[in-house]
């Protein structure tokens, strides 16, 4: 299935990537070689078939819930690109 | 002293060396730095040197092998791939979005490690977020092939395998998730072990793909692998598919004897354009194990195993695109933040932070997961990969373990699949089903080719085994080995 440069930029919106043109390109031919790939997997029959979603047969694993130490906040903030105190600073997200 | 250079022992005879006060761990540790001075430069398999720490680290571990509390691995010196924390030490994950990062933290392994006696000699180059089969992938340089420096390693733990191959390490660490650790290790003639997934835990792992990521080592003799494989192994709260179960004593009880041992040899993994050398070398190493007293079938059948590759190139990506999207430029790393809102400075520091293949992945797996191609891609991937571990537990119900090649190709020519990603994804075709199926697997040396230039080139030979039974698969690398010489070729370097 052929992915257009619209389909492309759309998927790049959605993965939060920012493309050059270049890449726009290049992508949009590569991508669409790869989902080529995968449809030889329309073909298998899988009528009836269970996912596997990981291998282990570990269901709603609990761990008692007790105090532990936290990372400190000098740690946590140590590889902040920029920070406001004890605070991460980011653009406003909501603007008026 | 012994008669060989330091640098060339396997872990096991180094320790044998140190328990017996013949060298120290500061000798070992200088002998390894010295190597690395002298050949490095060629191999570039290393994205940060850690000297100052290994010497403080090796001169704990003599002190402590002076009060006879020594492990196997107390004092000999190992390298880590740059995908596990290392707390205070950078671990960049091959990624310019991560090249700030020092980790608050130690990975599960590197506190286990850390408990043995490890002396780090270093961080390890690869493939970006593990995502390649070449060493390529690196934003840091590739890495090059010790036994061919115009060769790639294979990848993505490429730095590991060089390091141990090159003799810069006596030991690694590797993460494995559609072959990131056996391939490197058959293309630069190591061993190479992924354990059962659940096996040891991936707290402080970096995520790449979750359901299928699992690290283990690379070594230069299977008895090694297995010593590596104690120490890091074993049940961990901190990762919720830690598998509740002992770590196994496997190194202690090696034996060379395979009477009994009912060996499969699945047809589907001899796929159309394999390397003759390779499949003769794969077909040899299974004769041998036949000779050694092992019971052959050569007839099993897997065929959903030709679905894995598509299989994978679905679940990896999408698993991957949801494990990547924490780097936003907030918390840590690379960050742009000169944009005109929060979600231009997010995209910003995505695209320079990111290369091409995690890109490519990042956008499969977005598109994967995506409105109206859930059911066509992840869910049938899902499905399939049910039929895919099927086949394996019917083949595992009359084998003890299976016998297949690691790759279908020897090392290649750096630059040779960069522009098609495709066929670099085939590279892997032989080691992902094991991932798809969550089963232990080791790649081994079993031969040599000669390129036309005259290039020795290492083949490997990969064994596998029912989840959680690594006991059977370590039984016949070890056999194999012990009755072959391949693991005593050295690069020549």
């Amino acid at each position: 299935m052929p992915l257009s440069r619209e389909d492309v930029q759309h998927i790049a919106r959605l993965a939060r990537v920012g493309l050059s043109e270049r890449d726009m390109e290049h992508f949009s031919e590569q991508l669409s070689q790869i989902l080529d790939y995968f449809e030889r997997l329309q073909q298998v029959d899988t009528e009836g078939v269970p996912p596997t979603a990981h291998t282990l047969s570990l269901h709603n694993v609990m761990r008692a819930d007790e105090e532990q130490p936290p990372l400190e906040p000098e740690a946590a903030l140590a590889n902040a690109p920029l920070r406001e105190g004890d605070h991460f600073r980011v653009r406003a997200i909501l603007e008026e | 002293m012994p008669s060989e250079p330091l640098h060339r022992l396997t872990l096991s005879e180094a320790a044998d060396l140190l328990h017996r006060r013949e060298v120290s761990s500061v000798d070992l540790t200088r002998a390894a730095f010295a190597r690395i001075a002298e050949v490095e430069g060629s191999i570039h398999a290393f994205l940060t040197l850690t000297e100052d720490l290994a010497l403080e680290q090796a001169r704990e571990a003599d002190a402590r092998i002076g009060r006879g509390e020594a492990t196997p691995l107390t004092g000999v010196p190992g390298a880590i791939k740059d995908v596990i924390c290392t707390k205070g030490v950078r671990t960049t994950c091959g990624s310019r979005i991560l090249e700030p990062y020092v980790p608050p933290y130690d990975a599960a392994v590197i506190t286990l490690l850390k408990e043995a006696g490890l002396v780090m000699v270093g961080k390890t180059n690869m493939d970006e977020f593990a995502m390649g089969s070449s060493g390529e992938n690196s934003a840091y340089g590739p890495t090059r092939n010790p036994w061919a420096l115009d060769r790639v390693p294979g990848g993505s733990s490429s730095g590991s395998a060089a390091a141990v191959a090159a003799g810069m390490a006596h030991y690694a660490l590797g993460s494995d998730t559609g072959g990131s650790i056996r391939q490197p290790a058959a293309l630069c003639g190591v061993v190479g072990f992924k354990p059962t997934y659940g096996r040891v835990s991936r707290y402080g792992l970096v995520a790449f793909a979750s359901s299928l990521d699992q690290i283990g080592p690379l070594t230069r003799s299977v008895r090694d692998a297995a010593l590596v494989f104690e120490a890091i192994s074993g049940y961990d709260a901190r990762d919720s598919t830690s598998a509740p179960l002992e770590t196994p004593r496997i190194a202690d009880s090696l034996k060379v004897d395979l009477r009994g041992l009912r060996v499969g040899v699945p047809q589907e993994f001899f796929v159309e354009g394999m390397v003759d050398s390779v499949r003769s070398s794969v077909e040899a190493a299974i004769q041998q194990m036949e000779a050694l007293g092992a019971e052959v079938d050569w007839e099993v059948s897997l065929p959903s195993t030709a679905h894995a590759l598509a299989v994978y190139y679905i679940i990896a990506p999408s698993e991957a695109s949801a494990n990547l999207a924490r780097y936003d430029g907030v918390k840590y790393g690379f960050s742009y933040h000169e944009g005109e809102s929060m979600w231009e400075n997010m995209e910003k520091t995505r695209q320079h932070g990111f290369g091409d293949e995690v890109k490519r992945r990042i956008m499969l797996g977005t598109y994967a997961l995506s409105a109206g191609y859930y059911d066509a891609y992840y869910l049938k991937a899902q499905k399939v990969r049910t039929l895919i571990r099927r086949e394996f537990d019917a083949a595992f119900q009359t084998h003890d373990i299976l016998v297949t090649p690691v790759s279908p190709t020897p090392a290649f020519h750096l630059g040779a699949k960069l522009d098609d990603p495709l066929q670099m994804y085939l590279s892997d075709i032989c080691t992902i089903p094991v991932n798809i199926a969550g089963l232990p697997g080791i790649s081994l040396p079993c031969g040599m080719m000669e390129a036309p230039d005259g290039t020795r080139l290492p083949i490997g030979v990969q064994i596998l085994a029912r989840p959680f039974d690594e006991a059977s698969l370590f039984r016949a690398a070890y056999a194999y080995e012990q009755a072959t010489d391949w693991h005593h070729q050295f690069p020549p370097l």
